[in-house]
């Protein structure tokens, strides 16, 4: 039985693309926040941390905002139940983000000590929340949270929190942790490079373990077997192991995380199809992606956009990552004059 | 109070604390960009000196402005689910191709423009700041163009009780939509350059760098006389336009309460504080004024909030029509006002420094410096009026505010964010002021480092 349109699984699988997206991107982002404080000791050091992303995190957030923005033109009715219900959760996220982002640009705005490690701690905080958090909102999507016939959700923040979640969120927090060290240890040279190479040896293992285990948890889950969702599991396990046995191959390395974070989520959002999403008060009251699409001249307008322009974005971004792909070095600035103040 | 009115004052605190930063940020784009033009061709080092100065307000603008951003594409779902519901085949459109063309060249090629000094060729770089700007004026469109269908729904047919999109580019050329993009983008280059003015009004005070902000202010001055110029016009066609599109609020923002032929412009009027008081208390008014400014005849007839009223109740039930008549009233004065005392400043400013005589006098350059706070005040206002002034309605005539918000969220989680927001924001407000108080003082890298080799970091952190 066939209840949805050939645009609406396009939608659905471009949404997945700006999820899936956003988390390879911004998770390194999030992996280097967590780890500015412990990868790197003095200020020249913290500096060239955070010019290992400095241009390009807020290009890699877009991805979340044209993500949000893409659910509401494709699925409103996805984007309405999600969001509302999620309403706690999502506030939390959003504070982490808007405490990181200021604290990028604040962090070199001042002149004490005291002034750069409150905002050292704004990112590490802000990245650990929302890296978290982030695993634990789409463990929820794909398990299921209480919705009525509505096509509300009747539950709290706590309903949130069960024990799959939790391991979701533990699993997107480990492995952006890891995929963070890699990128570090890829993008910087001397001693940040070193502790980068040690942090990643020591996380990636434990990444691998976790989302073993939350992908072991999705499948049990799941009613009979999903194949090509047990596939792409498989697929992120394998490679997830593979990124916690090369520790001395970081780019190899840095794409078996990538890949780990691509197929973990491809296997989310195919163990989510044909549902938007799945309400455990009753499966009858489950948003299915038909049920919560707009019009067919609506996604015939959208997919255009997208047809012409994310080609586009994808070829500028990739040049901005060749143009900064020199490796950052900690500089001590000439004349001990900080160059950030 | 409720979950509806607690959702709303966090829409308003939440957006127009946004606001402040929007204007900010695409008027220093184009300046950063013009500055860095002027030193591309001459090579003059003031020219890169005032590009690099600028373009540190600019980032702090910026980083605020995105990340309060966020919130206000979140919100819509978190606290107007409903809302979100029913204008999602149309709504939605304009804000993902926001993020899709404009938001990816904006944050992708400000990354460049930061850290690409002496990395990139010069001209590909100078393209770079170029593309910034272009693209913080072409996400103002599309938010706009959103803004718009609120104000005045079209492109769209009624289909199981909600507007389902026909026409994409009705939706886009909306003469809302237009208008208020011009006069959007007026308002961005006025806030910039009364920035700018009082900036470097501020150094000037003091002699200090002459060259950059002697450059500035002069580039400054005349941009805020023919920008504060053209949004007489704009804002005049505007009215016009809106007076047909909704009546209610222009009758509300001139207090006219009866219609009437050859009604005066109100200059000062008091009345009870609620949505309608159906009546003034005290009016002082130009006779036919009025009339004349929309109509074009001095006994033209204007319709009047009452009777507005009754034909609303007639066609879409029983119910008050008005918004709250003291705020856009107050709200709408508050805006011109602020227009004409810039275009003022602007104007004669600029007619200072034509003839030598800017530096000279201490009186004005503080004028200068203290009228940093009128295009704040002007947007903050227009955008109140604005949205004050539609309700009722949340999409005008199809759906009304207080069907818009989400059914499954407490008061107690509206009352949750609403307190955090607030305080994060105000906190917020704080250590960025201090940060580009700081900054603005401080004033440009000393002559000759602004080219040294590995000083793209003195504009990145």
């Amino acid at each position: 039985m066939r209840d949805y349109t050939t645009l609406q699984v396009i939608w659905f699988l471009l949404i997945s693309v700006l999820w899936i997206g956003y988390f390879v991107l911004e998770g390194f982002d999030f992996g280097v926040g967590m780890l500015m404080r412990t990868v790197a000791r003095t200020q020249a050091e913290r500096r060239a941390v955070l010019h290992s992303i400095g241009p390009v995190w807020d290009g890699n957030e877009v991805w979340l905002i044209v993500a949000g923005g893409a659910t509401f033109a494709a699925f409103p009715q996805w984007y309405a139940t999600l969001f509302s219900g999620f309403y706690l959760a999502l506030f939390l996220i959003l504070v982490a983000l808007i405490l990181r982002n200021v604290a990028f640009e604040f962090w070199g705005k001042g002149d004490t000590e005291r002034w750069r490690t409150r905002w050292e701690w704004a990112i590490v905080g802000g990245s650990f929340v929302a890296a978290l958090l982030w695993g634990v909102a789409w463990a929820n999507i794909v398990h299921g949270v209480p919705i009525d016939a509505h096509g509300e959700y009747t539950g709290t923040l706590f309903t949130l929190l069960k024990p799959y979640a939790l391991v979701g969120g533990l699993a997107t927090l480990t492995l952006f942790l890891a995929h963070g060290a890699i990128f570090l240890s890829l993008r910087t040279t001397g001693e940040i490079e070193h502790r980068s190479r040690a942090v990643a040896a020591r996380v990636a293992p434990i990444a691998a373990v976790v989302v073993i285990g939350f992908l072991a948890w999705t499948l049990i889950n799941q009613d009979g077997i999903e194949v090509f969702s047990a596939i792409c599991a498989i697929v992120a396990a394998v490679l997830v192991v593979a990124a916690a046995a090369l520790p001395g191959r970081p780019a190899r390395a840095f794409a078996a995380t990538s890949g780990a974070i691509v197929f973990l989520f491809v296997a989310l959002f195919a163990d989510l199809f044909p549902n938007a999403m799945v309400s455990t008060t009753n499966p009858a009251y489950s948003l299915t992606l038909n049920e919560a699409a707009s019009s067919h001249y609506t996604l015939s307008v959208m997919t255009v956009v997208a047809v012409v322009l994310v080609p586009v974005v994808l070829l500028y971004q990739g040049w901005t990552y060749w143009v900064f792909r020199k490796r950052v070095t900690a500089r001590e600035p000439a004349g001990g004059q900080p160059a950030g103040t | 109070m409720t979950s509806l009115e607690l959702a709303r004052w966090q829409f308003g605190i939440t957006t127009l604390y946004h606001f402040i930063f929007v204007p900010v940020t695409i008027g220093l784009a184009f300046v950063c960009a013009y500055c860095q033009t002027r030193w591309y061709r001459s090579g003059e080092e003031h020219w890169l000196r005032a590009t690099r100065f600028w373009g540190k307000l600019l980032l702090i603008s910026f980083a605020l402005g995105v990340a309060t951003g966020i919130v206000q594409e979140f919100q819509f779902g978190m606290n107007w689910s409903d809302y979100s519901r029913f204008v999602g085949d149309i709504f939605g459109a304009p804000l993902a191709m926001e993020g899709l063309a404009a938001f990816f060249v904006e944050s992708t090629f400000l990354g460049l423009w930061i850290f690409g000094w002496g990395r990139l060729p010069k001209g590909v770089h100078l393209a770079c700041a170029w593309a910034v700007a272009g693209s913080t004026a072409l996400s103002a469109y599309f938010i706009l163009a959103a803004n718009s269908w609120m104000q005045h729904p079209v492109g769209y047919e009624m289909h199981n009780g909600r507007p389902r999109l026909t026409n994409i580019f009705d939706v886009l050329f909306n003469s809302t939509a237009i208008y208020a993009f011009v006069h959007t983008m007026l308002a961005a280059l006025l806030t910039a350059g009364i920035l700018v003015t009082a900036i470097s009004a501020w150094h000037l005070r003091r002699g200090t760098d002459g060259a950059v902000f002697g450059g500035s202010i002069r580039l400054a001055l005349p941009l805020v006389a023919v920008a504060g110029f053209l949004q007489f016009f704009v804002g005049h066609f505007d009215g016009i336009l809106m007076t047909h599109q909704q009546p209610m609020k222009m009758a509300s923002a001139d207090a006219v309460f009866e219609t009437k032929e050859g009604a005066g412009l109100s200059l000062f009027a008091i009345g009870d504080f609620k949505s309608n008081p159906e009546g003034l208390k005290r009016n002082v008014e130009v006779p036919n004024l009025l009339s004349y400014i929309t109509t074009g005849y001095p006994r033209g007839e204007i319709q009047g909030i009452n009777n507005i009223n009754a034909e609303y109740r007639a066609k879409y039930g029983p119910g008050e029509y008005a918004p709250v008549v003291a705020v856009v009233y107050w709200t709408w004065r508050a805006m011109i006002g602020c227009a004409v005392l810039m275009f003022l400043l602007g104007a004669y400013g600029a007619w200072r420094a034509r003839r030598g005589k800017l530096e000279g006098s201490r009186r004005f350059l503080t004028l200068c410096v203290w009228a940093a706070v009128l295009p704040f005040i002007a947007s903050l206002t227009g955008w109140a009026f604005t949205e004050m002034g539609r309700q009722p309605w949340v999409v005008f005539g199809l759906m009304k505010t207080h069907d818009g918000d989400s059914p499954s969220v407490s008061t107690a989680e509206v009352l949750i964010t609403l307190v955090g927001f607030t305080l994060l924001y105000g906190a917020l407000a704080v250590v960025a002021g201090r940060i580009f108080f700081k900054t603005a003082r401080k004033g440009p890298d000393a002559e000759g480092t602004a080219e040294e080799p590995g000083k793209e970091l003195a504009l990145a952190y």
